[in-house]
């Protein structure tokens, strides 16, 4: 059966032409980048021209760019090392209510360390209130943490408008840019970014390998220690072949020219494809921004009277990868917490299904499953106690 | 997606048997699942003190609507006193296994089996 792979916000295929960028890394140039001789030496200068590659997309210098594990462990870093570092005199942390799970946990625990965290609300499209922001701020607020591109409903929020603020207060910035990295443009300068989450297995890179943009002179705690690696912010022996993959997905994108390119606007022709059609279906929601605000590969539609799982189940029979909301689908049983913070019933975010398409996909394949999508809601309309 | 479910839970969830409204119904049994807030509605057809005919409807996950299916199956031409002593193992076993966490949907069906009997025997004896 064909597979159609619609799950791209969960994970990406890793472009042909990066794996080919990283296979010389592992067996022939396998050097540790702190050992001093040649081969250690190829290594180094793989490291720092990847380096210089991903500072480059983001308007950053060379110096201010860590490598990581990923968003995960980028996103700890920022927020305990930036915490650490400023405890006791401030312990104040502002965030909104739809960040990535790493960001919210990261704040629970920290809460348990004495910090003090606000959770900004966001209206029914996700977007943060730039006036609660405003109040939010005091002279303990260390930093404010607000993801980009939202990984569920796609809503992107205004980096520049919250960064100069940010400035404005003389408090830190921190963004989660995981999702619409290389699908909206970034600039640490023009946005007024002090710390930058970004991560390599989202834009057709290999998985567990991340970058922490940091502005230059800010200071923050290691969560890590050991041989000093990563300007003694993030020691353990860098992870080379990912590297070079992250760097070569990032170079594939083509964001280097700062232009929208051709891959973006296929993806946003489907997008709106996609959502135009489903809507058609009747009772339908789009979940997340209405208009131009909104991630290129993103679709998040609630079906009323069906669930979320039930949708994905059928789906997958007939070869289709996607994902929701609903707490059936999840580890723990709760529904979205994205979903909820815009407003969504208990029942309508069990009713929701995100499709997030790539580059990679094809207008056949976006057919396919309108045709498909639309006799499934209709049968599982006719299972439906709600439908009466 | 979906977790890992078994062919024959994968089998009902495709083609569940029991979907329908019953006619005129003797008992009807509403559940909502307190665990992810789904609902599970069925219906039967008591005759002779047995179940003659059973239907569901039910807003849920693949495990939940497998679940109301087989439960149907099981319960369809038993008597009462055999149709509550079902239990969600036997919904379980005749699934193949079941994830941990989907267990609950199973109780789901077994509870709303329960209800609609109350329901019937309820209004035969004119109290409710
Ligand atoms: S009905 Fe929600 S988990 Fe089964």
């Amino acid at each position: 059966m064909k597979q159609i792979y619609l799950d791209n916000a969960a994970t990406t295929k890793v472009d042909e032409q990066v794996i080919k960028a990283m296979l010389p890394y592992f067996d022939e140039k396998f050097g540790n980048a702190s050992s001093v001789h040649l081969v250690g030496q190829d290594s180094k200068n793989a490291l720092e021209k990847s380096r210089k590659i991903i500072a480059k997309s983001i308007g950053a210098k060379t110096r201010e760019i860590i490598f990581t594990s990923g968003g995960t462990e980028s996103n700890n870093l920022a927020l305990k090392g930036l915490f650490f570092s400023n405890y006791p005199n401030k312990n104040h942390i502002i965030t909104t209510k739809v960040e990535h799970d790493c960001v919210l946990n990261t704040c629970k625990w920290l809460e348990t360390q004495s910090a003090e965290v606000t959770y900004l609300d966001v209206d029914e499209e996700g977007f943060v209130s730039l006036e609660q922001l405003k109040n939010s701020i005091t002279d303990k607020t260390i930093v404010v943490s607000v993801i980009h591109g939202n990984n569920e409903i796609g809503t992107i929020q205004d980096l520049e408008a919250i960064g100069k603020i940010c400035r404005e207060r003389n408090v830190l910035f921190h963004t989660d840019v995981c999702q619409s990295f290389t699908k909206v443009p970034i600039n640490v300068q023009k946005d007024n970014l002090d710390l930058v989450t970004l991560n390599s297995h989202k834009i057709h890179g290999p998985k567990g390998v991340g970058v922490l943009y940091i502005r230059e002179g800010i200071k923050i705690t290691p969560l890590s220690h050991g041989g000093g690696h990563e300007r003694n912010l993030r020691s353990g022996t860098e992870n080379i072949s990912g590297i070079v993959g992250f760097a070569k997905s990032v170079e594939i994108s083509n964001t280097l020219k700062g232009t929208r390119t051709k891959d973006i606007e296929r993806m946003t022709k489907l997008r709106d494809k996609l959502i135009k059609s489903i809507l058609e279906i009747q009772d339908t929601k789009l979940n997340g921004s209405n208009g131009e605000k909104r991630l290129c590969n993103n679709i998040n539609v609630s079906f009323s009277n069906v669930e979320g799982e039930a949708i994905g189940g059928y789906l997958e029979n007939s070869g289709i990868y996607t994902s929701t909301g609903s707490a059936c689908a999840s580890h723990s049983l709760e529904t979205s917490h994205v979903l909820k913070a815009i407003g969504l019933s208990p029942v309508q975010s069990n009713s929701s299904l995100r499709i997030s398409i790539s580059k990679f996909t094809t207008d056949e394949e976006v057919d396919y499953v309108l045709e498909k999508l639309k006799k499934i809601i209709i049968k599982l309309r006719r299972i439906s106690p709600l439908v009466r | 997606m979906t977790p890992p479910y078994t062919k024959k839970l994968l089998k009902h969830f495709k083609n569940p048997k029991f979907v329908k409204d019953v006619k005129n119904p003797d008992g009807i049994g509403e559940v909502g699942n307190v665990a992810c807030g789904d609902i599970m509605h069925l219906e039967i057809k008591v005759k002779d003190n047995k179940i003659e005919d059973i239907g569901f409807k039910t807003f849920g996950c693949a495990a939940a609507i497998a679940s109301s299916d087989v439960v149907c199956e099981i319960a369809k031409g038993k008597t009462l006193e055999q149709a509550k002593k079902i239990t969600k193992d036997d919904i379980i076993k005749k699934l193949g296994g079941m994830p941990p966490i989907k267990v609950h949907c199973s109780v789901l069906g077994i509870q709303a089996l329960k209800k609609a009997i109350k329901d019937y025997e309820g209004g035969k004896k004119g109290n409710c």
